[in-house]
């Protein structure tokens, strides 16, 4: 569904972050990329949404739409959203005058024209969005606050999971979703990806700890340092990655 | 054929402000400058009666020895009253006119493509219009209909002549000649406008409204609208303005005058796109304006709701002098400022009788390197008992170059008055665009979300499809910042 080919990129006009990476995600997989701080794992999630600060360099993105292969790098971020892919934010930004609500109805009616399927009405809108926000144990109420405004961090958070659980992506990229989360907004949030994961789905997961993957088990496991993905397994990996720290893996790399 | 080349280098001047084309038509205009005599002039060419002249000699000698004033925080070189024309009318309006019917046709096709029909047919159903062309009134629309209610609505000309009465007990009495140094040039010289009465008891079965062009080069716009609504009338009034797009600057010096008496309900709507000059900052109307609305009766109520998206530098607070007891005034503001539009506009409610309440909501908006300054007075005098006031004054900067202000005044004189002010700054920011278009809107829509979430409050006050165009207008012009 994703294939990224020695993929190099950089901050306009900065030095290079990413030095060639090569991946590959199938429907139905979960992977996770896990490193140290500054490695690179963001600035990835972040070229896949299209963030207009990065400059691709060198190599490609492909990602499959209806069986499909397309340019995801040629895409406009909103044309990538249609196109299935769901980012979920580091630092989920705040939009003041701006309801939940509405940004959601605007979003999901932009993805279903997209889709080619019948738009919904506010009413039947705000059914669906209630039953989902239970789901994540985020109240009702904060549909109608401003997007993400005066939210804590782990309320965020949840309201990044419930736009993903609303717009149902194929593709999930979660960057570091679990950072700044106590231990029942974890369980929350990862059943929440959990939930929305299916055959013809896949997440993959940015993380700094192996914490997130008590919850969510990924099929693969990639470590990246400076930029490179130094090494890949399974989940035995990221335990592996828990007791050790990243160093040695320095040392093969 | 010099006005043809003319006329496509202001096309191309004006690629994203598509009202910036000129009519080259052939006009009657004053030569420049001013004094007795061209104000003489005007009132002679309009077949004035002798109150008038009277009414405006006074202004002109009072502005004569006034200095411009300087306070506002707006900049701009010193205007040369005397290099600028006081008149200009198409000649083929010689003759006053009343019904669209028998305007000149070019100034009918003028009107057309600003989106204004004035020909009986085609003329808009839910809205009655009149259309003035630099000095003078084109047209009235829906004025039979109007007049079986008892409504008058013409051009100011007209009412002066038809309406002495009515004109000479209201003109200046809400904004008087020597209010202000702008208030007295435009009594001095001013060359038609709007005039409005709603019979007792009236409410008007459709919004009235008036659309403003400027065309003439050099040639100021100077006019007047005075509407009165008499005891328990209702009107909604609705204004909208577009000019040339032109290197130079033009003066548009307006008075507005609204008077309600006991249990009236006046709603004044403007959308004002003047051309606002280009990125550099050259050209652009100077849109100096004294708006003024008197609550003269109990429980009466003034509205005043504005988008202002255009002009080089606007200069205006609509206002509302609160004197019957139960009054109540509104001031809902959008300001959009780009390129190096300069805006400094607010508003002054005036707490006089008891228990007055006012609202006032402000929205800037400003981007590129423009500035945009909320400025409004609150004033409760000391007999105003249990005077309520709220106000929200919101600031939104685009880009980092933007420059935002709030100079709130507050004068309370009872102790029994009860002041809310709130602010907030806010920026759009090239993250928050990205986080709305990875979600699946594009750039347009981002934006209008964005835009309509600022500015909801205030484009809830106006007519429908005055919303529509008010909200397609900022969009436009905020995309190509953002953009």
């Amino acid at each position: 569904m994703l294939r990224i080919k020695k993929l190099k990129a950089r901050v306009k006009d900065g030095p290079e972050i990413l030095h060639g990476i090569t991946l590959t995600v199938n429907a139905g997989e979960i992977h996770a990329i896990m490193g140290p701080n500054g490695s690179g794992k963001s600035t990835l999630a972040r070229i896949l949404a299209g963030h207009p600060d990065y400059e691709v360099t060198g190599g490609d993105v492909h990602f499959q739409v209806n069986g499909e292969w397309q340019d995801l790098l040629g895409m406009e971020p909103h044309e990538r959203a249609k196109a299935g892919v769901f980012l979920a934010f580091q630092y989920p930004v705040d939009v003041a005058g701006v309801s939940n609500v509405t940004f959601l109805l605007a979003a999901y009616n932009a993805i279903r024209r997209a889709r080619k399927e019948p738009e919904a009405d506010a009413f039947e809108f705000r059914e669906l969005l209630v039953e989902k926000a239970a789901l994540i144990d985020l109240d009702p109420s904060y549909l109608d606050r401003a997007v993400n405004l005066d939210f804590s961090g782990g309320e965020k958070k949840r309201n990044e999971i419930l736009q993903m659980a609303v717009l149902e992506p194929t593709l999930a990229v979660l960057d570091e979703t679990d950072s700044g989360l106590d231990v029942d907004s974890l369980r929350i949030v990862a059943e929440g990806v959990n939930r929305l994961h299916a055959a013809h789905r896949a997440v993959l997961m940015i993380t700094h700890y192996q914490r997130m993957l008590n919850y969510i088990t990924p099929q693969f496991v990639h470590i990246m340092m400076d930029g490179r993905l130094v090494r890949s397994g399974d989940a035995q990996l990221a335990h592996e990655v828990e007791n050790r720290g990243y160093d040695w893996l320095k040392e093969t790399a | 054929m010099a006005n043809k080349i003319q006329t496509e280098q202001l096309q191309q001047r004006g690629r994203e402000y598509k009202y910036g084309f000129e009519t080259v038509i052939e006009q009657d205009t004053f030569p420049k400058g001013l004094n007795e005599d061209i104000v003489r002039a005007i009132s002679q060419r309009k077949g004035e009666p002798d109150y008038l002249l009277e009414f405006r000699l006074k202004a002109y000698r009072w502005w004569a020895q006034q200095p411009a004033p300087t306070w506002a925080a707006v900049e701009f070189p010193p205007i040369d009253f005397q290099d600028i024309r006081y008149f200009s009318a198409p000649k083929s309006m010689a003759r006053p006119v009343n019904e669209a019917g028998e305007v000149d046709p070019i100034l009918v096709r003028t009107f057309q493509r600003l989106g204004i029909p004035l020909r009986e047919q085609e003329r808009l159903t839910g809205v009655a219009v009149d259309a003035v062309f630099d000095s003078v009134s084109v047209g009235t629309t829906h004025q039979k209909m109007l007049a079986e209610h008892g409504i008058i609505f013409c051009s100011f000309s007209e009412a002066a002549r038809n309406h002495p009465e009515l004109v000479q007990k209201y003109l200046g009495s809400v904004v008087p000649p020597t209010d202000n140094f702008y208030a007295a040039l435009n009594s001095a010289v001013f060359s038609d406008g709007s005039f409005v009465y709603i019979p007792k008891g009236v409410k008007c079965p459709i919004d009235l409204s008036t659309y403003f062009r400027i065309n003439a080069r050099e040639t100021g716009q100077f006019e007047r609208t005075l509407i009165i609504a008499d005891v328990g009338a209702e009107v909604s009034y609705v204004e909208g303005c577009t000019a040339p797009a032109r290197p130079e600057n033009q003066l548009h010096a307006a008075i507005v005058e609204l008077i309600a008496l006991d249990d009236a309900t006046i709603k004044y709507s403007t959308v004002q796109n003047w051309y606002g000059g280009d990125a550099a900052g050259r050209g652009g109307i100077y849109n100096f304006v004294v708006k003024r609305g008197r609550c003269a009766g109990k429980r009466s109520k003034i509205s005043w709701t504005q988008v202002e998206a255009g002009a080089a530098i606007t200069w205006k607070y609509p206002s509302v002098v609160l004197l019957g007891d139960d009054s109540v005034g509104e001031f809902y503001s959008v300001a959009l400022t780009n390129n190096q539009m300069q805006a400094d506009t607010g508003t002054k409610m005036i707490h006089i009788g008891k228990n007055t309440r006012s609202t006032i909501v402000a929205k800037g908006i400003s981007c590129d390197q423009s500035k945009n300054s909320y400025r409004g007075l609150v004033r409760i005098a000391p007999g105003a008992e249990n005077a309520r006031n709220y106000s929200q004054c919101d600031s939104m900067l685009v880009g980092d170059k933007a420059a935002a202000n709030t100079f709130p005044y507050l004068e309370v004189s009872n102790p029994s008055a009860i002041v809310e002010h709130e602010a907030t700054t806010s920026r759009i920011s090239a993250e928050q665009l990205f986080y709305l278009q990875s979600r699946g809107l594009d750039t347009e829509a981002a934006v209008s979300l964005l835009v309509n979430g600022f500015c909801k409050d205030v484009f809830k006050t106006l007519p429908l499809e005055y919303m529509v165009e008010a909200v397609n207008m900022l969009e436009l012009k905020l995309e190509h910042s953002i953009g």
